[in-house]
């Protein structure tokens, strides 16, 4: 490719959100390489102030409608920390499940429906139920259970609804239970024939060594409960969360960005691959050495394959939870109310997409006085545009321009961005065209 | 005959309401016996410049959005909002009751003047003509293949004009006022077989209020109850602050 390009992907497709990639190269010298986000500014930090400790969920569960669990655990975990209301081992069961759900959906819709195409040459998955007809089938069932997980412990997944601070509306039947614990079993053949699929997909080949952060608890694979984890400095208090994400505004995103050691880092199912290998199940680490994945793993484009290898832990702690909810039986327990005080707190959580952190301030009647939210895409969009960065210079030389459009692009929805969230992304644009 | 061509487009919002049509999985491919999906960004790279049903979600928040509605409108047949923010403006105009200045202020405190956005949240309607609705946060999928498979049709898709309440009674559920909680049911629309109330919750009036809603009644039942009519329009405003006005 010559040595002056310009680049410009307006509304980047098959992700969740607006964003647009620009570049421009000007005699081999890279002028511009960044990541617009052009989501409509949301601001849900200012809507919450002055509304009920009741209707917080209700409210941030509405910044996404793929991370709404997500959103809802972060903000029920927040409201939860500042009442000191404990979390009894049933409703941290039923949470995790919850969460686990949103990740069955929200992984198998970002591998088989966003992903694949690229590598198989193909605009969207709907051209796929001509050509990959057994494989669009799979996709659909195991989307479908992630759903009925979701349907199961929340009413619904998209802005579920019996989830509230201090516990449960509704529980689940022991026979809901027992179904949805056989098609688990079914899930994990089908993941099988997904980790053949993708084995047999050829990846860009490109490494940046970054800062990994994720969630970290002794013992577990942490989804809901933890501290802050970081692979340059170890083990921070979920509390000090922002020690960590440092906020920055930068003119062309409407999103927020974040850094701690480093100029960026990366959140993700990567980051907690990388920083919790050890206590993934037996078959997941399995999965993860047949898809050629191992601990400490600097290529971003893999975080779409770690994404699957979490799907198989999914399913296995899944079923332990499960079959430990049946053997001792569902507790009828009301949720707790809290008692009203003047208070704040923390909900760090991982949700498919990597860490996100809620904070909010209640006054003495248990009305919002300040919020945070602090979301993984926008703590990546720093790493993502480090990443071209330091890819472009060289790709120039080797690479037509449809090839590294390509490339950006795939770049971007590796990491699976949700922008709606961010801004609460995507197009490339190639400048001077 | 050849197909309908369904295109989907996105302002302010979640795409809550787009991943739930995508959660629809086996109704999804029977409907692509009956349309062809020719723009949908958030599942498929494909483009297209004519279609004849445009499904739009989100609020109308940023000036710039106004031509690109213009345009979905002037190329579509018939426009559907889908969703409450599309429908009602939905929980974006939450926003409404405070200053567009003080909002940037609050949340952008460094840089207020870098970003685009209007005094209010509105309605995709207070920008185009809107043919039909699909309302909820999110949608009721069953509704929207209800919608789509009338208008491939010719049909009004009609939507029941009848409170959340009916479909509440049906299921059998107690009511929740009995419980001592508030809850919009008496005087929002049905059509979502009252899935929160039948999940422990209570009606946050997502749907919009039904046509001539009896408000007087409502502040009865709050009376009755002993319930502060403020918790009203609280509830009111998450969804449809628009309204809240009229409740008052």
């Amino acid at each position: 490719m010559s040595e002056t390009i310009t680049i410009g992907v307006n509304h980047i497709t098959r992700v969740e959100g607006h964003g647009n990639i620009k570049v421009d190269v000007q005699n081999g010298e890279v002028k511009e390489c960044k990541l617009e986000i052009v989501e409509a500014p949301r601001f849900f930090e200012a809507m919450l102030e002055g509304r009920h400790y009741s209707e917080a969920a209700i409210i941030t569960s509405r910044i996404c409608g793929i991370c709404s669990v997500g959103h809802q655990l972060a903000s029920v975990r927040a409201t939860e920390d500042a009442f000191g209301i404990e979390l009894t081992k049933q409703n941290h069961q039923l949470k995790t499940l919850l969460d686990m759900g949103q990740y069955f959906e929200s992984h198998v819709l970002h591998v088989y429906f966003l992903a694949v195409p690229d590598f198989v040459g193909a605009p969207s998955v709907f051209p796929l139920v001509a050509t990959h007809k057994d494989v669009v089938l799979s996709a659909l069932k195991l989307k479908k259970l992630g759903h009925d997980i979701g349907e199961m412990i929340g009413g619904r997944l998209v802005h579920p609804i019996s989830m509230i601070p201090g516990g449960f509306t509704h529980m689940p039947t022991v026979k809901k239970l027992e179904e949805i614990l056989n098609r688990i079993q079914d899930a994990k053949e089908e993941l099988k024939n997904g980790v053949k699929l993708v084995s047999s997909l050829t990846l860009p080949d490109f490494e940046r060594e970054t800062e990994y952060i994720s969630m970290y608890r002794d013992g577990e694979y942490a989804f809901i409960d933890g501290n802050i984890f970081s692979s340059d400095r170890g083990e921070i208090s979920y509390k000090d969360y922002r020690k960590v994400t440092n906020e920055y505004l930068v003119p062309h995103s409407t999103a927020k960005r974040a850094k701690f050691s480093r100029h960026s880092y990366m959140v993700g199912a990567l980051a907690r691959f990388n920083n919790n290998y050890k206590y993934l199940s037996d078959d997941a680490k399995q999965a993860a050495e047949d898809l050629g994945l191992k601990p400490k793993y600097y290529n971003p484009y893999m975080n779409t394959v770690a994404q699957l290898v979490e799907l198989i832990h999914i399913v296995d702690n899944s079923t332990e939870i499960i079959n430990d909810m049946l053997a001792k039986g569902i507790k009828n327990e009301k949720p707790v109310i809290p008692e009203l005080k003047e208070c704040a707190g923390v909900g760090a959580v991982e949700v498919p997409r990597g860490i996100l952190f809620h904070e909010y301030t209640y006054d003495k009647n248990g009305f919002i006085t300040k919020a945070n939210c602090i979301i993984p895409t926008a703590q990546n969009l720093q790493n993502i545009e480090d990443d071209m960065n330091d890819m472009v210079p060289d790709s120039i030389k080797k690479r037509t321009k449809e090839e590294l459009t390509l490339d950006l692009e795939m770049l971007v929805r590796a990491y699976d961005p949700c922008i709606s969230c961010s801004c609460h992304l995507l197009d490339v644009e190639f400048v001077n065209e | 005959m050849s197909k309908p061509k369904v295109a989907f487009f996105d302002f302010t919002s979640c795409e809550g309401c787009q991943l739930s049509i995508l959660n629809l999985e086996t109704e999804l491919l029977e409907l692509l016996d009956i349309v062809d999906i020719v723009e949908f960004r958030e599942a498929m790279s494909e483009k297209s410049d004519t279609f004849d049903i445009a499904v739009i979600e989100g609020s109308y928040s940023r000036d710039s959005d106004l031509g690109r509605l213009k345009e979905i409108r002037e190329t579509a047949g018939v426009v559907v909002a889908l969703g409450a923010c599309a429908h009602i403006g939905g929980l974006n105009a939450l926003r409404n009751s405070q200053q567009r200045e003080d909002l940037l202020k609050k949340v952008y405190p460094d840089h207020p003047d870098w970003y685009e956005t209007n005094e209010k949240a509105l309605p995709i309607s207070a920008a185009i003509k809107v043919d039909a609705v699909v309302p909820g946060c999110p949608v009721d999928v069953k509704e929207f293949v209800h919608v789509v498979k009338n208008l491939v049709l010719g049909k009004d898709p009609g939507l029941p004009t009848y409170p959340v309440c009916v479909e509440c009674k049906l299921n059998e559920n107690i009511c929740v006022y009995e419980l001592g909680k508030t809850c919009l049911g008496p005087v929002v629309r049905a059509g979502c077989n009252a899935v929160c109330t039948s999940n422990g919750g209570v009606c946050i009036g997502c749907r919009g209020l039904i046509p001539n809603p009896n408000l007087n009644s409502q502040k009865d039942i709050m009376q009755k109850y002993g319930l502060d009519i403020q918790r009203i329009i609280d509830s009111v405003n998450l969804f449809m602050t628009e309204n809240a006005r009229e409740v008052q």
